[in-house]
């Protein structure tokens, strides 16, 4: 029994992970290849399935998605829909707006909307002048000093500008047989730009034929401005070209004498799926699969392993393997503790090895070291404190770790989950962070240095909790707990120590000064400062544990201070991640962490561990 | 008077005095940090780090209000030696502190000298331009020309802060002394026309002077922006005759020309320069972007390094953390203009450099003896005990 339980927890967490993989796919049509079709955006090589995810988490904060029939879709799926049948897609619910005040303007109620939130493209399309005009007067307005108002209102329109390049990326939305049009052009193209040449000429020309090409011409040309992806990949062999908007190859029609043979395929695949002809659409992506396999076989494997990463979701599945292990390990200091503290540690070790997968399979797409941006750093301060946490549990063994690991993976996936939410956390890196020898060293450095502050916190709110609110704080529990904190404190000095030194020589290397009074060098310096407070504390004998506690405690408020808040001030070189909303859940936080200290006061006879701590 | 020695002493070597000192730094720090939104960088140091006391203003007096970066770094400097010194002893247990303190105070001292000695310069390139001096950053310079010679220039160089305090000013190679009548921290200058405001008297007598107005502006802390100064000088010849005033503005790019004593002059208030032996030329300055997006992916400059005594001659490529480092300046890729056909290099010469370098492996090295010690202890208490 007791070998048992923790293995049979050990393959339920493996299925757990597995399962969005597992998952096949009911569509007759192969969505799938459709998503890992390979196109350029924001700088990026990236499969369709991550423009399609990344674009429903930008409009509204979710990549779930329901049609008013009541059919779940795919992100990909969605995407072909605002593709090729943008009617359709018109009637999604997919823009969420929460501010009341935008809510007005539209003259919509929150009842209007699916979830109180989320409204179609039909419901706001009669407003889009207004929004256009809220929008250009919130726009004057300085980015730190905007209202809640004027933010939302910026927002929603940027949502709707990225609704309307994506309908144009492909195709032209206009609800004509565009694969029929392409191929009248491309039978009758000489005769066509004769035609035109003869109109403008004054002589007799074939004036229906004329006026045809000038509609499409005209319609390339409005792909071209308002498509947002670069989707044709460079001719073979062609040496330094860059990939193109299917707008801008297809008005290379005029020029070159055929049609680009990637835009007729998605001239197509419209078709093909507006009729719902799923042996044709599938036939068009198996062709363009191999015609792109014989060219670009790299960037096919780095999209096709991107497509199974968005599917297999690591990180979100490892939250539900972290809240059980923090049920099991917390539980196990009530009952059972030898078979709930395994199946916890199986559990913890299960999530991280699947969080470490993750952060290599980022690492390998985007060449680079783990830490790049705010989300990326949520990510592996969570990874570093998770893995502090297991080296814990193996040598005390009492499911503190475990509880330690839990929490603070939790915490930490959650907040990357909600970072992730502004976009593409692929991001190319700016010129001037572009250094992947600093990038490994010092941000590498400094964020296990975050970790291991927050991880001393974290013990520490254990030991708190445990002792006031409950009477499993012996002794031996108290004295192991002491030194988890200590220890951790000494790794989170060395770490941000150098970590900020690091930062400092990185600075001089790139900008010709050590120190400049940033505000995220500043944030940096006050953890190192703080360590050295707690550290020198405890060997001057000026406070004892619960001294020790409480100022680990607000190491996490300090230390939350530095990682978001001073992003929040929007001044200095690393204020790269600007956040309203987070603003908020800081403020919550570092209400929690004193209430907590405040706890920690309460008066030693009052504890309930009191009588087994002596 | 040895109680009193000793109370002072067991003071300065006090650990609960380090702790309130750290503590006191946080929030310093933390103040300083949110004042940055306010002050802008630069006027943050100038508050806050490099000053004794943080004053506020209560009813327009400056009242001291905390203790300033010179102040608690000074402090816990102090704190720091005293305790090694009375409490030194070396044994292998306290050789990691040791080694860890010792390279806090090569740190500190290395960013004191750091804001002692650091120079910063810009230098503005156009594609194909040669130049051989760079500019302060902050200061600027009246350049008083004698080009006479058409051959030669005599350039005497007065800094700002001479002008500032007003005092007349004389040098050798001047026939005459400079008085300021007036002086702007940051002003803008305009035709007087354009105001349409004539009827004012003119700010000074002599040349564009009498057709400008000075409009001065609030001093600027911003790090992307630059005070402009601007005077109103006096030149007096032998017997104080006066020559006339001028209006001085870096605003002015061209210098104002007068004859003196069969002399040909030119007068110019200018960004402080420094010459070199040397000489950089801007052959291409490059400026890519990720496909398809505004985000830039590099900026380079290609340079040519020429010196004046014949032994250097090179091509070189600064771009972003590759910065050149020659004659103990080192220049960094600081930003473009000019529709990317210029170049701005930022020129930093600090000769305390490497000492953040030799602090850093010094505290790395002593904080992983120490804690290695505690950790060793703590391992082999465990196998002990079990």
């Amino acid at each position: 029994m007791k070998r048992l339980v923790p293995f049979l927890f050990l393959v339920l967490g493996a299925l757990i992970l597995a399962s969005p993989l597992l998952r096949k796919q009911e569509s007759v049509f192969d969505i799938e290849a459709f998503g890992r079709i390979p196109v350029v955006a924001n700088g990026r090589t990236k499969p369709l399935d991550s423009v399609a995810r990344n674009s429903l988490l930008l409009l509204q904060g979710r990549q779930r998605i329901v049609t008013p029939d009541g059919a779940s879709l795919a992100p990909a799926e969605w995407l072909l829909d605002v593709f090729f049948r943008p009617e359709l897609a018109d009637t999604y619910k997919h823009f969420e707006i929460v501010h009341p005040g935008v809510l007005d303007v539209l003259g919509l109620t929150p009842a209007d909307g699916d979830g109180n939130k989320r409204f179609a493209y039909l419901q706001l399309v009669e407003k889009l002048e207004e929004i256009d005009r809220q929008a250009e007067l919130a726009a004057g307005v300085d980015a730190p000093v905007r209202t809640s108002y004027q933010r939302a209102v910026l927002n929603l329109r940027d949502h709707v500008i990225l609704y309307q390049q994506l309908k144009h990326s492909l195709v032209v939305p206009d609800g004509s047989d565009f694969l029929g049009d392409l191929l009248r052009l491309q039978d009758n193209l000489a005769a066509s730009v004769e035609a035109i040449r003869n109109r403008a000429a004054g002589k007799e020309a074939d004036a229906e034929l004329a006026t045809f090409t000038m509609g499409m011409g005209s319609k390339f040309l409005r792909m071209e401005q308002i498509g947002n992806l670069l989707v044709i990949p460079p001719a073979a062999g062609s040496e330094g070209s860059t990939w193109t908007k299917a707008g801008q190859a297809l008005l290379g029609t005029f020029q070159h004498g055929s049609i680009n043979v990637h835009a007729l395929t998605f001239a197509g695949l419209q078709h093909t799926w507006k009729d719902q002809q799923p042996e044709h659409f599938n036939t068009l992506l198996a062709k363009q699969r191999s015609e792109l396999e014989r060219s670009y076989p790299s960037i096919l494997k780095k999209t096709d392993i991107e497509t199974r990463f968005n599917q297999a979701a690591p990180f979100f599945t490892s939250i539900y393997l972290y809240v059980l292990a923090f049920i099991f390990a917390a539980f196990s200091w009530l009952k059972w503790p030898e078979p709930l503290q395994r199946s916890a540690f199986n559990l913890v070790l299960l999530a991280w090895i699947a969080t470490t997968v993750g952060i290599a399979v980022r690492m390998w797409l985007e060449g680079r070291p783990p830490v790049t941006n705010l989300y990326s750093s949520a990510l592996f301060v969570g990874w570093g404190s998770v893995g502090l946490c297991l080296i814990l549990e193996r040598i005390f063994r009492n499911g503190i770790g475990s509880v330690a690991a839990g929490l603070t993976g939790f915490c930490t996936l959650l907040i990357a989950h909600h970072l992730s939410l502004s976009g593409d956390t692929l991001e190319m890196m700016r010129a001037v962070l572009d250094s992947n020898f600093w990038l490994a060293t010092h941000v590498v450095v400094i964020t296990i240095g975050y970790a291991a502050t927050y991880l001393a916190g974290f013990l520490a709110i254990i030991y708190v909790c445990r002792g006031v609110l409950t009477r499993s704080l012996d002794k031996a529990t108290a004295d192991a707990l002491t030194r988890m904190v200590y220890g951790t404190i000494c790794f989170a000095t060395l770490f941000s120590l150098i970590g900020t030194i690091l930062g400092g020589i990185w600075a001089d290397q790139s900008w010709g000064r050590f120190w400049g009074w940033d505000p995220k060098e500043n944030g940096a310096l006050i953890i190192v400062i703080w360590n050295a407070i707690i550290l020198h504390v405890r060997w001057g004998g000026i406070a004892r544990t619960r001294g020790i506690m409480a100022l680990a405690i607000f190491g996490n408020i300090v230390t939350s201070w530095s990682w978001f808040g001073t992003n929040m001030l929007g001044v200095g070189l690393h204020s790269y991640g600007f956040m309203d909303q987070a603003f908020i859940a800081l403020v919550a936080f570092v209400a929690t962490q004193l209430a907590l200290l405040a706890l920690a006061y309460v008066p030693r006879h009052m504890w309930r561990s009191a009588p087994v701590m002596k | 008077m040895r109680d009193i020695w000793d109370s002072f002493v067991s003071f300065f070597t006090s650990l609960r005095v380090t702790v309130v000192l750290l503590a006191l730094s946080i929030i310093l720090i933390f103040v300083a940090t949110l004042d940055q939104v306010n002050l802008g960088i630069w006027a943050v140091q100038e508050k806050y780090f490099r000053s004794f006391f943080v004053f506020w203003k209560v009813n327009g007096f400056p009242v001291p209000v905390f203790p300033g970066g010179y102040f608690i770094g000074g402090l816990l400097l102090i704190n720091l030696v005293a305790s090694h010194f009375y409490h030194f002893r070396l044994t292998w247990k306290k050789s990691g502190i040791l080694l860890t303190h010792a390279g806090l105070i090569v740190l500190l001292v290395g960013e004191l000298l750091t804001g002692l000695w650091q120079e910063d310069y810009q230098l503005r390139l156009d594609e194909g331009q040669t130049r051989n001096y760079s500019e302060h950053f902050r200061d600027n310079e009246l350049a008083v020309i004698d080009a006479t010679d058409p051959k030669w220039d005599h350039v005497v160089a007065i800094p700002e802060k001479r002008l500032r305090n007003g005092h007349a000013i004389q040098h050798e190679r001047l026939p005459f002394r400079i008085v300021t009548r007036a002086y702007y921290e940051n002003a803008a200058v305009q035709m007087r026309e354009e105001l349409g405001n004539t009827a004012a008297p003119p700010p000074a007598s002599r040349d564009i002077g009498s057709r400008l107005a000075i409009i001065p502006l609030p001093v600027t802390y911003k790090q992307d922006e630059r005070n402009l100064p601007a005077a109103v000088i006096e030149l007096l010849g032998p017997g104080n005759a006066s020559l006339g005033t001028w209006v001085v503005s870096t605003m002015l790019v061209e210098p104002q020309t007068f004859d003196y004593e069969g002399r040909t002059w030119r007068l110019a208030m200018r960004f402080a320069r420094t010459y070199k032996p040397y000489s950089l030329t801007l052959l291409k300055f490059s400026h890519d972007r990720y496909m398809g997006t505004a985000i830039p992916k590099n900026f380079a400059s290609r340079v040519r390094l020429h010196s004046e005594d014949g032994t250097t001659d090179r091509e070189v490529l600064i771009y972003m953390n590759n910065p050149l480092r020659h004659d103990g300046l080192t220049f960094y890729q600081a930003g473009f203009a000019n529709n990317d056909k210029t170049t701005i290099l930022q020129v930093v010469r600090n000769p305390s450099w490497l000492l953040p370098y030799i602090a850093c492996l010094m505290m790395g090295v002593g904080l992983v003896i120490q804690f290695g010690i505690h950790l060793f202890a703590f391992v082999s208490k465990r196998r002990a005990t079990v």
